[in-house]
């Protein structure tokens, strides 16, 4: 099979944009060519994640639409991917493959979402729309909630008092904002405190406003290719090594919340791809959508043993100078949560690192990097490894 | 042609009867409720329809603060195990929501259910939702 690398990357400021998302992705897919040294007229598919573009500007199908913006010719498909948080790295994930197969030699992934301009109630109603319509929809649940649900379960399982569970959380918080402040694209730039976490209003108990990350507008944009052909276009171009897609059923059926099926096997078949296992990797940037989250995932992905991740965390090993750096970009939390783009950013954030490219936030001799993806109740979940060439 | 083995239709009526209804796997004995076109065990399409005795313990559960369009909170979602083994999603109602804590977590509960009638301006089906009341 192929080596498929990364060429080049691009992405908005994360945060509250008067941009549409076709504006936005213009943007960041036109840095990412620049960036590779590659024309749009050459690209040959497009792959975009987008989630709620229907309730946002009242766009379907708005992939060709991006396409025909950026200047790809009628002979490239483009096509929307819909997978709730996880569309974009799913997005990505799909191209690489096409890539990989011989399909396609040069192509563009990413995504785009504009979803502040929703308002809370409707973003509310719109991302519950990630849970069972039929089954789970009519109890009132919410994104939050299910993570709520998932801390709760956490904390008996490994019988945490709740108290300690939720000290740590905070920490992962503190710690994205922390790094949020060293990333000129991440939407809040701003240190908070265990206090700033543990004082803000409860959302879905035990989450308070600070477990949870924002509604962000933004897009981001990777141009994707084959090796052979390409790598010299570029100084230093990033190997995909490996790539993994697991899917799961609603969370009445999974039961066990702090072990997704989806993750766990998604995880796996990335590692094997890339022959690399946990202690391999550098860095991560992992779906802190809430603080527990970032708990649960840092398990499943190998990093912690299960039950030890809060310990880990109030050691400090997951902090930019920790032995296993994750969330440098700001994470979910602080650089931002534009749904649809969000697995295209943390793949921009670990190519970034891998070039040595991010400054203050600069994790020291990255060589192999993990993105993590997970999309509606861990019903999605998507990996990549990613590593210099 | 196959047909779909208790469907959502079919499901809200037996709630509305005061029946918990699901299936049985005829190869493996697993019991599913809500139901599924396949066993959620051993992937046999041999169900048959059965009723569960509403009974169960909370597993784990969170107090819905800010809710979508049309929900009033504060109100509780709970995941419940149910006596028959399937988990189910509903709310728990009858308990103070503002100050439900971690003793919920593994209380027992019977399980009831409610319809929401939906309102004009929605799209998608009558919706109903399972109930859960400590006992
Ligand atoms: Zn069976």
């Amino acid at each position: 099979m192929r080596d498929v690398v990364i060429l080049g990357v691009g992405m908005t400021k994360f945060g509250i944009s008067n941009l549409s998302q076709k504006e936005m992705f213009a943007e960041a897919a036109l840095d990412a060519l620049q960036e590779s040294q590659v024309k749009a007229g050459d690209l040959q598919a497009l792959f975009v994640g987008n989630v709620l573009g229907d309730f946002e500007e009242g766009q379907i199908n708005i992939a060709p639409f991006l396409a025909a913006e950026i200047g790809m010719r009628p002979e490239a498909p483009a096509t929307r991917f819909e997978c709730a948080c996880a569309s974009a790295t799913v997005a990505v994930r799909h191209a690489v493959l096409m890539v990989r197969s011989g399909e396609c030699d040069v192509v563009m992934a990413g995504g785009t979402e504009r979803t502040a301009i929703m308002g809370t109630p409707l973003a509310t109603k719109t991302f519950a729309m990630g849970s069972h319509s039929e089954y789970e929809r009519f109890s009132g649940i919410t994104f939050p909630g299910v993570f709520g649900m998932v801390a709760h379960q956490y904390a008996a399982k490994y019988g945490i008092p709740l108290e300690s569970l939720k000290h740590a959380m905070a920490g992962v918080a503190v710690k994205n904002h922390k790094n949020g402040v060293l990333n000129p694209l991440a939407h809040f730039r701003k240190e908070i405190s265990i206090d700033t976490v543990l004082q803000s209003p409860m959302i879905a108990d035990p989450l308070q406003l600070f477990d949870c990350c924002p509604f962000s507008d933004g897009a981001a944009a990777i141009v994707i290719a084959d090796a052979e052909r390409y790598k010299d276009r570029v100084e230093k171009p990033i190997l995909v090594a490996g790539t993994g897609q697991g899917s799961a059923g609603p969370v009445y059926r999974q039961k066990d919340l702090t072990r997704m099926a989806a993750r766990e096997a998604s995880a796996k078949r990335a590692y094997e791809e890339a022959g690399v296992g946990p202690s391999d990797i550098d860095v991560i940037e992992l779906h802190d959508c809430f603080t527990i989250a970032e708990v649960v995932a840092l398990e499943m992905l190998g990093i912690f043993d299960f039950g030890a991740a809060p310990e880990a965390i109030e050691r400090g090993d997951t902090a930019l100078d920790g032995k296993i750096p994750v969330n440098p970009s700001g994470g979910l939390k602080a650089k931002g949560h534009p749904i649809g783009a969000t697995g295209a950013a943390q793949t921009y954030e670990i190519v970034k690192q891998l070039r040595g490219e991010c400054g203050d936030r600069q994790v020291k001799d990255a060589e192999v990097g993990l993105v993590d993806t997970l999309g509606g109740d861990f019903s999605t979940v998507c990996t990549l490894v990613l590593r210099r060439y | 042609m196959g047909s779909y083995p208790l469907t959502f239709h079919e499901f809200k009526q037996g709630l509305a009867e005061g029946e918990l209804p699901g299936l049985k796997c005829e190869e493996c004995g697993e019991g599913i409720v809500p139901p599924s076109a396949v066993c959620t065990a051993c992937g046999s399409t041999r169900l048959s329809r059965t009723s569960f005795a509403g009974k169960g313990s909370i597993r784990t559960f969170t107090v819905i603060r800010v809710g979508p369009e049309g929900f009033t909170p504060p109100y509780i979602v709970a995941l419940v195990e149910l006596d028959e083994g399937p988990w189910v999603l509903g709310n728990l109602v009858g308990v103070d929501a503002a100050s439900a804590g971690m003793d919920l977590m593994n209380k027992k509960v019977i399980v009831g259910s409610k319809v929401l009638p939906l309102k004009p301006s929605e799209s998608g089906v009558e919706g109903v939702v399972l109930t859960f009341e400590l006992t």
